[in-house]
């Protein structure tokens, strides 16, 4: 509904949330929002091999939220935001157009009521 | 004010809500029932909402649009299915855009006094049209990537 005018393909949010739905790549995700980082630096915290790593972020990259640039020997990986913030969008969707809709109905109720009690105060003032 | 919750269970083809709203019972089921005061409510401001046909009763077809000031526009329709009333509202749900994946709404409304409680469950064909269409995010796994998106998100935003 709401999200269906969000620009992003199936396809996309397909690979997003199969990127998404590992914690690994999550906490990768998290450490490269403070900025770019070598396949070592992102290995340290993490009881897995350097292969284990690679692998992740070659799905990171796969689903667009990560880019990689060469620096000497170093690989370095840096957060593509966009995919992110999309997806985010696109999430939020069915909330917000419940909440935003049970939001307006409180106001359109809230005006009724008043107008129905000034109403029935006018009549009390007019029949008296 | 009060505050919207959504319930996805994993592994589940329902969604369910629950909102109060100040108002009570009588008035809020106007605001379902009277099609002048649904348009009014029902979506997002920034959409414009025509309801093309709204027939409140069993068997009765309703069919609305929203459209944004960019031209794109949205459409669903339905049926009720048996006597709509604040002890339940009973309809399908198509979006127009995703046809043949149709949904089964139920909406409560429980008396609160000066208040009332709506209930929501809206049953989908499949999880998948379930995760697909209504998009909530809430499925298992999802709701954590949900909660991380919304970290990530807020911290890149401020970064940016």
């Amino acid at each position: 509904m709401d999200s269906a005018t969000v620009e992003i393909s199936e396809e996309q949010l397909d690979a997003v949330f199969g990127a998404l739905a590992d914690r690994t790549r999550r906490a990768i995700l998290a450490r490269l929002a403070e900025g770019e980082a070598s396949v070592n630096e992102l290995r340290a915290p993490f009881a897995v091999s350097q292969p284990a790593i690679s692998q992740h972020l070659k799905v990171l990259e796969r689903a667009g939220l990560i880019s990689r640039t060469r620096k000497g020997t170093a690989r370095l990986s840096h957060l593509e935001a966009e995919p992110l913030r999309e997806a985010a969008a696109w999430l939020g969707g069915y909330r917000k157009y419940w909440e935003e809709s049970y939001q307006r109905l409180d106001e359109l109720l809230g005006a009724i009521r008043k107008n129905e009690r000034s109403g029935a105060s006018d009549q009390e003032r007019s029949t008296s | 004010m009060t505050e919207l919750k959504v319930t996805a269970e994993p592994g589940s083809h329902e969604v369910s809500t629950e909102r109060e709203i100040d108002a009570p019972r009588d008035l809020v089921f106007r605001a379902y029932k009277e099609p002048e005061l649904l348009a009014q409510w029902l979506g997002p401001r920034r959409y414009a909402m025509e309801i093309d046909t709204y027939e409140f009763r069993d068997g009765g077809r309703w069919r609305y649009v929203h459209s944004d000031d960019q031209g794109n526009s949205f459409a669903f329709h339905g049926v009720f299915h048996g006597d709509p009333s604040p002890d339940g509202m009973v309809q399908t749900f198509e979006f127009e855009g995703y046809p043949g994946h149709v949904s089964l709404d139920t909406a409560v409304l429980e008396d609160r006094g000066d208040k009332t409680l709506i209930r929501t469950v809206t049953v989908f064909q499949s999880i998948e049209d379930r995760d697909g269409m209504v998009q909530s995010g809430m499925a298992d796994g999802m709701r954590e990537a949900y909660e991380r998106l919304e970290e990530l998100t807020a911290k890149l935003i401020a970064n940016s």
